[in-house]
């Protein structure tokens, strides 16, 4: 039988002393879409569950010097953003693809964040959008690049008494065109066998001025394809440079068989999908 | 047991339930208010038979978790036909195009598409579409469901 205290405070400060009292007792709660899944799975036994959903303070999307979405920002709210479709255009695509409108409604990108899996929808877009996570503990704040957050599937280095309260991305994005491909056998409600994201700065005569990629599912943690960024970078935006990025990026994988996909497919399917989301890229910053 | 008050606006009146923390939202309507219109299929947010209307917005009941439906408004398909028992035009149109087959995920498409129609009253049949994605039906009787939901747009 389920039995656990549930506790909603609506200070972060609150958050933080809850956290110190209850210790491994306590497990943070944002929307719950994983949460209270795995609680039903019996994967977790919280003795007391700390809702982060009083500190509607941090559900929010703004531009300030950078653009900043709060940690409570729910998925949903992402989707709906013209700011974000217009701007920061492959996590409008990854949000917009998380589950089923249920539950965009209520989980948040500090959870998906959070819980790290290596098929989180908005992770490569926020690799490839050059994002920083900011944390909270008792002691303040550090920033940390989203590059650097993952450590494994579902680790962070996110200590047990830190919130992640905002994620800061770069102005510099508004020269970027971006894009995100989730690649899954249907439209809704299913995880990804490969998630592409490519950010591109291009010139006016197509000369690539920058290029970020993402990749999930293809290794431990969401990755960076650094070498295929490298590579285009002063290049010519054609195809056969497009190919070749692909091919480098897909050596940079490390993708494993699993029942969505095999090793070998999620290689290949890299290839397609590079040259595929430059191009998207592209043709959204307006230069294709 | 450790149990929680939650006092909020169900299907228009204020309710007040006592139940353990650990509840969601959809075995409080069930087991406490016994409202059984909205069924648990999967448990895990996927399949939609669950799905009410909290603040506007479809949510899956069945990972929702009761303390936190404290002063929200929620409305589950006992409370959308009309107070002299008029069947709302998704009902309706449900019935009358044939979009009822078992019945099991009635209840949660017609929920889904409330909160779409509510919110926009002619709708693509892509965004139709987009607004029960997370509905599964087993029957796979789709196509009739989406031109219902178009139908009772019109109205």
């Amino acid at each position: 039988m389920l039995n656990y205290d549930y506790i909603k405070p609506e200070s972060i400060k609150d958050v933080f002393s809850l956290l110190k009292e209850y210790g491994a007792e306590a497990t943070l709660i944002a929307g719950g879409t994983d949460v209270m899944v795995n609680i039903r799975n019996r994967k977790l036994s919280p003795g007391v569950l700390i809702s982060l959903r009083g500190l509607m303070d941090l559900q929010y999307i703004n531009k300030n010097k950078g653009y900043h979405i709060g940690g409570m920002t729910t998925h949903r709210m992402l989707e709906q953003s013209e700011l974000v479709k217009n701007e920061l255009s492959a996590l409008h695509d990854g949000a917009s693809r998380v589950g089923s409108v249920q539950i965009r409604n209520v989980a948040t990108i500090g959870g998906n964040i959070c819980n790290a899996a290596p098929s989180a929808d908005t992770a490569g877009p926020l690799l490839v959008l050059d994002a920083v996570v900011v944390l909270e503990g008792p002691e303040g704040k550090r920033k940390i690049p989203v590059a650097e957050f993952f450590t494994g599937p579902s680790t962070t280095v996110r200590r047990e008494d830190e919130v992640l309260v905002e994620f800061d991305i770069p102005e510099d994005n508004s020269r970027y065109g971006s894009a995100y491909w989730k690649h899954s056998r249907r439209k809704a409600m299913d995880l990804p066998i490969l998630g592409v994201a490519v950010a591109l700065n291009l010139a006016e005569d197509r000369t690539i001025v920058d290029a970020r990629i993402g990749l999930s599912v293809v290794a431990p943690t969401p990755i960076r394809a650094l070498r295929a960024e490298e590579y285009l970078k002063g290049k010519s935006f054609r195809e056969d440079v497009l190919l070749e990025a692909g091919r480098i990026a897909s050596s940079e994988a490390s993708p494993r068989d699993s029942i969505r996909g095999k090793a070998w497919y999620r290689g290949d399917m890299i290839k397609v999908f590079v040259p595929r989301m430059a191009k998207l890229a592209a043709e959204r910053r307006g230069v294709i | 047991m450790k149990k929680v008050s939650v006092s909020f606006t169900l299907n228009g009146d204020p309710v007040t339930a006592e139940v353990p923390a650990a509840w969601t939202l959809l075995r409080t309507l069930r087991e406490n208010f016994e409202f059984t219109g909205a069924k648990e299929g999967c448990g895990v947010g996927e399949c939609g038979a669950c799905t009410v209307i909290v603040d506007g917005d479809a949510v899956n009941s069945c990972i929702f978790p009761i303390p936190e439906i404290e002063g929200k408004s929620v409305v589950t398909i006992e409370g959308i036909a009309d107070k002299d028992g008029n069947l709302h035009p998704l009902q309706k149109a449900f019935l009358d195009n044939n979009g009822v087959q078992c019945g099991f995920c009635t209840s949660g498409m017609i929920m889904s598409a409330k909160a779409l129609l509510d919110k926009n009253h002619n709708p693509t049949e892509d965004e139709i579409r987009t607004s029960i994605a997370g509905n599964l039906c087993r029957c796979t009787g789709y196509v009739q469901i989406v031109e219902a939901i178009g139908m009772a747009a019109k109205k």
